[in-house]
């Protein structure tokens, strides 16, 4: 029962951080139906910038609060991934705008080459590690422990997807981003600049893989230049999940796999009687991609099939 | 001079020319119709004018070039358009789909033309919070007008709203289009079904193959017996 707890608590948090990514595939995929591969390569950048913000600071002579430093990263990592994310729609997907819809797909798989190539120059091949500023307490609850950092996590992440729903159901702009992923003709004739929306999706998009890109170099204590891909694969496959297109899915499709992938890592040992060991948890994430595109392509709360590409 | 004037104005699909070079002219106030057979190019003069597709030619609102803009700076002059198919946002609901049409507007006035709307539809009213792609064809049809009229257009523009409706709905939407135009809202309606927009309008142009062919009023248009042969069937 306590690995029980214990897994669901994992893989809770684990699952925020593959919603916060989740909602920037399934927010652009609404608006223009592209799979923005990039994405993942996104989060990698914020955590990697965030690292190096993180790093500078704390081998200078500045004795500051491991904390206060942290928040430094993260508030460094955030607009530079905004920035990015916002060139990468304006230099690479727009020109491709009414482009056959392949042609952006493998864009998207480029300008995630370049990225992982580009970030390997800049901090190299080696893993770069996260400092020790952030105080390890645990607590325990029910036989399993949570720490400080994992509380975080969850908070957080369920503070940033609350704000993101009421943006999107509320605000203006929210509005017009629903509406102009339901035609984007329709929605410059109401005075609508699409062009705008689409940059203002890549902008909130990428401020959220930036915050989990930092999340989850926290956890794992560690970046890699090559971290985006598979962090990007779980998230996309979060979004089918969920039903790509669909922000409350990208949510509970981000949440599922997270628990999935822990409670199937947790008892996988057990199950196979110890064949397959815990570093089998990637297996969980694609079985159930597969699962999903086989029996409900549509997602759990997809109303569109995704039929193309 | 006129509040919507078009010169020349031609539309192309790769090779094929939908619209080829057309004049033609629409003054404040006014209720003009556009008939024709399907596939005249009438849709595609309205695409034209609202920079939906690339047009050439030179199209003014009272005086100011539209040629070139995007769609939704055209949309911000006050050119409002209702598309072939309605295309009203399915998945927002329908006050959301009204305040979509007040998008662009910063002014004090939106809540008055909210309530002059739902009193103009009060089907609208009750269905507010209804999700818009569950109303039928024509509340849908009510809410893509209604949505238009609340950017307080001077220019409304309409794309066949008789298709696909019943046809005491489509006595509904023309008594409605007919009252709006009471109002004082300029109309340029296109319509296939010409009898029906020769009652409604003081003007009409007939178009064929790309071209205008026939102006005049919408009376001398009803009795002219080549028009009478082509589009009213008698």
């Amino acid at each position: 029962m306590d690995i029980f707890i214990q897994q669901l608590i994992n893989g809770l948090v684990l699952g925020s951080i593959y919603a916060l990514v989740a909602l920037g595939y399934t927010m652009v995929y609404g608006i223009l139906e592209l799979i923005n591969f990039a994405h993942g390569e996104v989060t990698m950048i914020g955590a990697m910038v965030a690292l190096a913000v993180i790093g500078a600071i704390a081998g200078s002579a500045l004795d500051l609060p491991g904390l206060l430093v942290v928040l430094a990263g993260v508030l460094v990592a955030i607009p530079a991934c905004m920035l990015l994310g916002f060139t990468i729609e304006k230099v690479a997907y727009r020109p491709l705008r009414r482009a056959p819809r392949l042609a952006p797909l493998i864009t998207a798989i480029g300008v995630s080459i370049v990225l992982q190539n580009s970030a390997m120059l800049i901090w190299g091949r080696q893993y770069v590690s996260f400092p020790p500023l952030i105080p390890q307490n645990s607590h325990e609850i029910l036989g399993a422990h949570i720490t400080d950092l994992q509380i975080f996590i969850i908070l957080l992440s369920t503070l940033i997807m609350a704000g993101l729903w009421l943006l999107v159901q509320q605000s203006t702009l929210g509005r017009a981003m629903r509406a102009t992923a339901q035609s984007k003709e329709v929605a410059a004739l109401m005075g609508v600049n699409v062009d705008r929306v689409i940059s203002a999706t890549f902008l909130i998009g990428s401020a959220l893989a930036a915050i989990a890109g930092v999340m989850v170099s926290a956890y794992y204590g560690l970046a890699h230049y090559y971290m985006g891909f598979m962090l990007g694969l779980k998230a996309f496959s979060a979004a089918v999940l969920g039903g790509i297109g669909n922000i409350a899915g990208a949510m509970l499709g981000g949440l599922l796999l997270g628990v999935i992938e822990a409670l199937g890592a947790g008892y996988i040992g057990d199950l196979t009687g110890g064949f397959l060991g815990s570093h089998y948890q990637d297996v969980f994430a694609f079985f159930v991609l597969i699962l999903v595109l086989v029996f409900r392509p549509s997602g759990l709360l997809g109303e569109r099939v995704a039929s193309r590409a | 001079m006129a509040l919507l004037q078009v010169r020349g104005l031609k539309v192309a699909y790769g090779g094929i020319r939908a619209v080829r070079g057309i004049d033609l002219d629409v003054d404040d106030g006014e209720l003009v119709c556009l008939i024709g057979a399907n596939g005249a190019g009438k849709s595609s003069t309205l695409r034209g004018i609202t920079g939906l597709v690339h047009a050439s030619g030179e199209i003014r609102l009272a005086g100011k070039r539209l040629g070139g803009l995007p769609t939704h700076a055209i949309a911000r002059e006050g050119v409002a358009l209702v598309p072939e198919g309605r295309g009203i946002f399915a998945r927002l609901q329908v006050w959301e789909n009204l305040a979509m049409g007040a998008y662009a507007r910063r002014d004090k006035g939106v809540d008055e033309d909210l309530a002059r709307v739902y009193e103009l539809f009060p089907r609208l009213a009750e269905r507010r919070q209804q999700i818009a792609g569950t109303l039928s064809g024509g509340e849908q049809q009510m809410l893509a007008i209604g949505r238009a009229l609340m950017s307080r257009p001077r220019l409304l523009l309409l794309d066949e709203p008789s298709m696909g409706l019943a046809p005491l709905m489509v006595r509904k939407i023309y008594d409605t289009i007919q009252a709006i135009a009471r109002q004082g809202v300029t109309i340029l309606l296109v319509e296939q079904n010409a009898h029906l927009a020769l009652q409604v309008s003081a003007r009409a142009y007939v178009m064929e193959s790309g071209g205008i062919t026939l102006a005049g009023t919408s009376g001398e248009l009803a009795s002219d017996p080549a028009i009478q042969a082509a589009y009213l069937g008698s």
